[in-house]
């Protein structure tokens, strides 16, 4: 436990504020053993200007254990500390909470000196099981009270249990509270959630219970549209569910939701995986209207391409086509760019969303893709499609990697192996292209996901007071 | 008995005590300039200062009621003031010991200013740090308990004006807590920007430990050396 004299200088009032605060010196990136055979880690980046080991590993923590796959992780603290509401103004931004998605394990990784980063403390999954009855750990978020861990799973050993949902941790002393529902309403599935402080409002999203992912993707519970195709309004300090939006059945799998980072912006997106009537990706664009009722409409639709079946792994041979597979989507502080990321395709599309229901395609990078295989600018091979994507502060750099999931890496893209980090620079006037000479290839065996970058990124801090 | 130039000092403490509060961005000012943000709409600064003052100023006298219905056990004048003064120090060492902050009033809807500000105050022992000043105040104003004598009818007088001055120490403090509140969120808000917000914002929370602390030893030594 340790606190500043000062609130942390990496605390941004503002998205504006964030946005013009020095730019990111380290990327920590996750690294994931897909058979278990190696430790999980996290990879360091070197991002620092000028710096003779920019764009490369420069320090790794890896785990006591195997098999924890990791997946998704936050910080211990953010902007959103700087409520005289939340109380804790003096945390440092200095710990990742790392969780295990198969394990049930959370480690508290300590970056205070990046390339010294090193394990502060291991939560073991017996520990997580007891005091919330829930299991797999995923999105991370530092809020009002305290550390929010959603997870994918409920209690039992395939996680079928009960209800998945957010448990919560202390942010000084890492210990697991308890859960955060006291009233979930229709909400039986978990995956994303987000929130707007000062609205008090929360929105969290569905992928599908443990038996659904874990060994891969169910065809079956695909085609007959078992996966998660809701979103869940909660009142987020009375920690109730106040609305369950469904969107319609064939929207399988909403998955990331990215509220405007503008406090005073009462709309955000959520990225639809596949709509199962016609194998397109869709976003959605949920908000509140003037009378307080939660609405939401389908503002991206994007076109599976068609392909010879011989072409195309098992799983889609029967289809013909190649799904775009909206996997991840990331919204720039300025609300301004929404990148979503077609891990079939093999595309990253940037959408001009200063009109949040008039999105306009402004840019697309192709790179890998299911049966084309798009080279690198640099010629080398990027293995699978665009994944996990985060923006800097400043908007102007989009980094990302490329697995999605251990398994199902291995059912859409079978003959391939591999972890790549890469970067596309975005313009002044919004241009975006592949930084050729960024090119991050990962240790042998082992694959990459979720990217935080040094100080905060674009999927890690709330605020608390508007752009002005 | 009388003493011009000690009242007058037991005031302006009173007053500091609310500056001491009203500039702690921890006891909410800040929320009236994302207040002002959010809104947009004029007033809702105005709106949001003058909660977060009502919440306060019911959090002293929440403290400050209690013992201004002991007083009338003028016997155990001394034993009243020397136990409040040893509350205060009580809290100023919990708060000094447990440096966890109260989860419960990250709970509070962010519309609900008064009432977080209650919360906040009671939570860090705002009112407790006046309990001494007060206790002390309440043996130079009012009526002179050693020329009215004893009785029923004194008693009476003593609690009503020990509750006047209970209202008028949480009235004062809470204007000067709520002016100086009032003057940084203003000037965040029109000419200072948000980045001030973080820059100023300095961590009290030992320092405001140790003030209860010092507090609560004037009230026993003057307790003490007015017996």
């Amino acid at each position: 436990m340790s606190a500043n004299l000062k609130p942390d200088p990496t605390f941004y009032p503002s998205p504006r504020i964030a946005m013009e605060a020095p730019i990111e010196n380290f990327a920590f990136t996750v690294m994931l053993s897909p058979d278990g055979s190696q430790s999980d880690g996290i990879a360091v980046v070197d991002l620092r200007t000028g710096s003779d080991t920019y764009g490369e590993i420069v320090h790794t923590v890896t785990t006591p254990y195997k098999g924890d796959e990791f997946h998704h992780f936050g910080w211990n603290a953010c902007s959103s500390s700087l409520s005289p509401l939340s109380g804790h103004a003096f945390l440092e931004r200095r710990y990742l909470i790392v969780p295990g998605i198969r394990s049930s394990r959370v480690y508290v990784i300590d970056v205070k000196e990046p390339l010294k980063a090193k394990i502060h403390k291991i939560i073991e999954p017996e520990e997580v099981f007891e005091k919330t009855g829930y299991s797999r750990p995923h999105t991370i978020h530092c809020g009002p009270e305290g550390i929010y861990v959603s997870t994918l799973g409920g209690g039992g050993a395939d996680g079928t249990d009960g209800p998945p949902g957010i448990f919560i941790m202390d942010c000084q002393t890492f210990e697991i509270i308890g859960r955060y529902e006291m009233d979930r309403g229709k909400q039986d599935k978990h995956y994303d959630f987000w929130w707007n402080l000062p609205q008090d409002y929360m929105v969290s999203s569905e992928w599908g219970l443990p038996p659904q992912f874990e060994n891969g993707v169910v065809p079956e519970d695909l085609l007959s549209n078992k996966y998660g195709h809701s979103i869940h309004f909660w009142d987020l300090r009375a920690r109730k569910n106040v609305h369950t939006m469904d969107f319609g059945e064939q929207y399988q799998m909403a998955l990331e939701i990215r509220p405007a980072h503008d406090p005073t912006r009462t709309y955000g997106f959520c990225g639809v995986v596949v709509d199962t009537t016609n194998l397109q990706g869709a976003i959605f664009t949920w908000w509140r209207d003037d009378d307080g009722n939660w609405q939401s409409k389908k503002v991206i639709t994007i076109d599976p391409r068609p392909e010879d079946p011989e072409n195309l792994p098992e799983l889609l041979k029967g289809f013909s086509a190649v799904p775009p597979l909206v996997t991840d989507i990331d919204l720039s502080l300025d609300d301004k760019y929404l990148y979503v990321a077609c891990w079939g395709l093999g595309e990253m599309h940037q959408y001009d969303v200063s009109d949040p229901f008039n999105p306009v395609l402004n840019g697309k990078v192709e790179l890998g893709g299911i049966a084309k295989g798009a080279r690198h600018p640099n010629g080398k091979p990027v293995v699978y499609g665009p994944q996990m994507v985060e923006i800097s502060r400043d908007g102007k750099r989009v980094y990302w990697t490329n697995s999605l999931y251990s398994t199902w890496d291995d059912q859409f893209y079978p003959d391939e192996e591999g972890g790549q980090m890469v970067m596309a620079r975005v313009g002044d006037d919004g241009s975006f292209a592949l930084d050729p000479d960024f090119y991050i290839d990962f240790p042998k065996g082992l694959r990459a996901h979720q990217i935080r970058l040094e100080g905060g990124d674009c999927s890690t801090d709330s605020f608390c007071y508007p752009s002005v | 008995m009388f003493d011009a130039s000690t009242v007058t000092t037991l005031w302006w403490a009173v007053v500091v005590a609310g500056v001491y509060h009203g500039v702690n961005p921890g006891m909410g000012w800040p929320l009236a300039v994302s207040a002002a943000l959010m809104d947009r709409k004029r007033g809702a600064m105005t709106k949001a200062i003058a909660m977060l003052g009502l919440g306060h100023f019911l959090a002293m006298l929440a403290i400050l009621l209690p013992f201004s219905m002991m007083v009338f056990l003028v016997q155990r004048e001394t034993e009243i003031r020397m136990g409040a003064g040893i509350i205060v120090i009580g809290m100023g060492i919990y708060l000094l010991i447990n440096r966890k902050h109260p989860r419960f009033l990250s709970r509070v809807h962010p519309a609900r200013l008064a009432w977080w500000s209650f919360l906040a105050a009671m939570a860090h022992g705002a009112g407790l740090m006046l309990v001494p000043i007060y206790l002390e105040l309440c043996r130079y104003v009012g009526p002179q308990t050693t020329v009215m004598g004893h009785g029923h009818a004194a008693a009476q007088a003593l609690i009503d004006s020990s509750v006047m001055t209970a209202f008028t120490v949480a009235l004062v403090h809470t204007v000067a807590m709520t002016v100086s509140g009032a003057v940084l969120a203003v000037a965040v808000h029109r000419w200072l920007g948000l980045k001030f917000i973080s820059r100023s914002w300095f961590n009290l929370d030992i320092f405001w430990a140790l003030s209860l602390v010092v507090v609560g030893a004037f009230g026993i030594y003057s307790a003490h050396a007015g017996h």
